[in-house]
Order: structure tokens, then sequence, then C-alpha cells
């Protein structure tokens, strides 16, 4: 009876991301494997770069806060890149609701903005709904523990996306440098003003 | 005498187009400034919608706010657009989009970048997506992060007067 009891538990346990709103700082992040706008795909477990981590953030082409974060966001997989914790873009928008945001409109995003990082394009708008992202950009920021991506900081980059000038707190860079040095972020979760995601399904 | 006339005529019809010209049609605030807005204890019940120009599923419930400021004009109920918008221009931008799709509703502007801070006094709710739009009277409270047809606008708001 017991066994049963702890079995129907393990079974929920694993049924249970498929009924939550997502990822919560502390879950585990499951792989996928997305197209990149250079035509290969990438996948998060075996993503070189990401060896003590990744910064995962879902973002577009068209929405006017996330082409603001554009250079910020360059600069955070520049500055971190090379100590494991490369930036992975994903656009989570079906395209037939935003054209700009088409893959083909992805990729000349990319090329003219010169973007080091992956830019991904989540087709089955399956990755988005996994993380629970809400909006453009959103940032998730995983941290490797034995061998798993850590969900450790969910939210936005800093205090002010109109003005890269006048930020006082820049949350993300804070989370990972907080992580370097073997420390929890503080704070782990923020929110922003973005935009929507453009899903057939929750949009009529 | 003539030109005399001619004079003040010429300094006050500039006076007044360049009043015009520089005058802010749609007040701008902080959240510290608009944050009144949301807690007003009165008889009136009001519909606090928070969008952008360049937000498409803003736009395009902008129609059903349109109808019910129309459907509901002689009763107690206030319609509040907050444009989050930035960039250059936005005074003569929010004024094209009004004419355009002409709006009758207030519209003013908020302006405070550090949404961190002031997103959860919106609403716990609110994931920082827009369209939301907050519903409210002295007595009652319903926070919506999603874009509305006339139909859903109106029966959430029935909820809130007749609860």
């Amino acid at each position: 009876m017991k066994k049963i009891v702890i079995l129907s538990f393990f079974i929920l346990a694993s049924f249970s991301p498929a009924l939550s709103q997502g990822y919560s700082v502390g879950d585990n992040a499951e792989n996928f494997n997305l197209k990149n706008v250079d035509g290969e795909y990438i996948s998060l477990f075996n993503y070189a770069p990401a060896e003590n981590g990744a910064i995962v953030i879902f973002t577009c082409n068209h929405c006017p806060y996330a082409v603001a974060y554009e250079d910020r966001i360059i600069e955070i997989d520049k500055k971190f890149r090379s100590k494991g914790y490369p930036v992975i873009a994903i656009n989570p928008n079906d395209s037939e609701l935003v054209p700009e945001d088409s893959f083909e409109k992805m990729k000349v995003r990319a090329r003219e903005k010169n973007f080091p990082f992956p830019y991904l394009l989540d087709k089955t708008q399956e990755v988005y709904k996994m993380y629970g992202a809400k909006r453009t950009p959103h940032v998730y920021l995983l941290n490797k523990e034995n061998g798993n991506f850590i969900v450790s900081y969910i939210g936005t980059i800093d205090d002010n996306y109109k003005d890269a000038s006048a930020v006082e707190t820049k949350y993300l860079n804070d989370a990972v440098t907080a992580l370097l040095k073997g420390k929890k972020p503080n704070p782990d979760f923020t929110k922003a003003i973005g935009c929507t995601i453009k899903d057939k399904n929750t949009q009529k | 005498m003539l030109s005399q006339l001619k004079t003040i005529f010429l300094i006050l019809f500039l006076s007044i187009a360049s009043f015009s010209l520089f005058a802010q049609k749609y007040p701008v605030y902080n959240f510290e400034s608009f944050s009144p807005v949301l807690e007003k204890q009165n008889d009136t019940t009001y519909i606090v919608n928070f969008w952008a120009t360049w937000c498409s599923p803003c736009v395009k419930e902008m129609p059903a706010f349109n109808e019910l400021h129309e459907k509901y004009k002689d009763r107690k109920i206030k319609i509040i657009l907050v444009s989050l918008d930035f960039g250059k221009n936005l005074q003569a931008k929010i004024e094209r989009f009004a004419q355009a799709h002409k709006i009758k509703p207030t519209i003013i502007i908020l302006d405070d970048p550090n949404s961190n801070s002031w997103i959860d006094k919106v609403s716990k709710d609110w994931s920082g997506a827009i369209p939301a739009t907050l519903i409210y009277n002295k007595n009652n409270r319903v926070f919506h992060e999603q874009s509305f047809t006339f139909e859903e606008l109106e029966s959430t708001l029935h909820q809130i007067i007749n609860k």
C-alpha cells in the first residue's frame, strides 16, 4: 500500500510541470532543441559554451522593449559567454500573427545586429510554455548544478528599458555575477513591462 | 492704428500657436504621481487600461473601450487609457493614434521605466505584458492581463458593478 502511495506521488509529481505555470526559481530546466538562424539546431544540454549555465532570453524582432534591449543583450553575452554563461535567445512568437517575427526576418535581424549568440525559433511554441514565459523580453538564468540546469533567476535585464545610460540596477548582470561567486541571486525574481507572446491559442 | 492692431493680432496668433504646439495634451506621470488613479474611493467605477500604440493586441481592443465609453457615458464609469509608449515625439505619436482610431476615453502617459518597482502595485497577478486592464470601484477590484472584446469587457464591468 505504502509503495502505491509513494508511486502515485511520483507519477503525480512527474505530471506537475504540465499542470503548473512554467518554471519557478529552483526548478530543473528540461532540454530543448530548436533551430538557430544559421540553420543548425541547438539543444541546451549539448550546447558547448553552456559550461556553467545559460542565459535563456525570450525575445523577438518586433517588440520595442526587445529592440531597446538588443545592444544590452549583446554586451551580456560578450561578458559572460567566456565565463560559461552564454546567452541563448529564443523567439516564441507565431509569425502568422506577427510577420516581422518570421524565421527569415530573424535571420535578417541577427545579421544586421551581428548577434554573437544563437537566436532560435520556438516554432511549435512548446518551449516558452514549458518555461512559463509571459512576455518579451523575459529572462531565465540557468545555473548548472551536478549536470542539471537549475532556474536561478527569472525576470528582467535591468531597471530602465528606455535608457541604458540611466540604469541603476542591472538585475541580470548582478544575478550572473552572484552565481560566479557561488552565491544565490538576490533578487531572484523581477518583473518588467513587455509585449505579450503572440500565440493563436491565447489570443483571439 | 491699423498696424498696431495687426501687431496685436500677430502676437495673439503666435502665442496661441506656440501654446498649442508646446502644451502637453496628454499628461505625463511617473508611478508615484499616477498611483492615486488606482485608489479612488468614490461612487465611480474606473477602468484603467495599460497599452501602447505599437502593441497590436492593445490596438485591437480600442474599439471595445470606445464603445463602452459611449454606452456608459451617463453612468459613473470612467475609462483611463494609460499609454506606456516611449521614444521621440511622444505627444505627436499619441495624438496621431488617437485621431486615427477616434479614441474617446481619456489618455494619459505613464513614463516610469523602473517597472519592476510598480507592476505589483497595479496587481500581483500582472506579469508585465500588455494589454492589461484593472477595473475597480471602492468595493471591488479585478485585474485581467488580456485583450478584451466589447462583450467580455462589458460583462467584466457588470461583475464589478453588480457584485
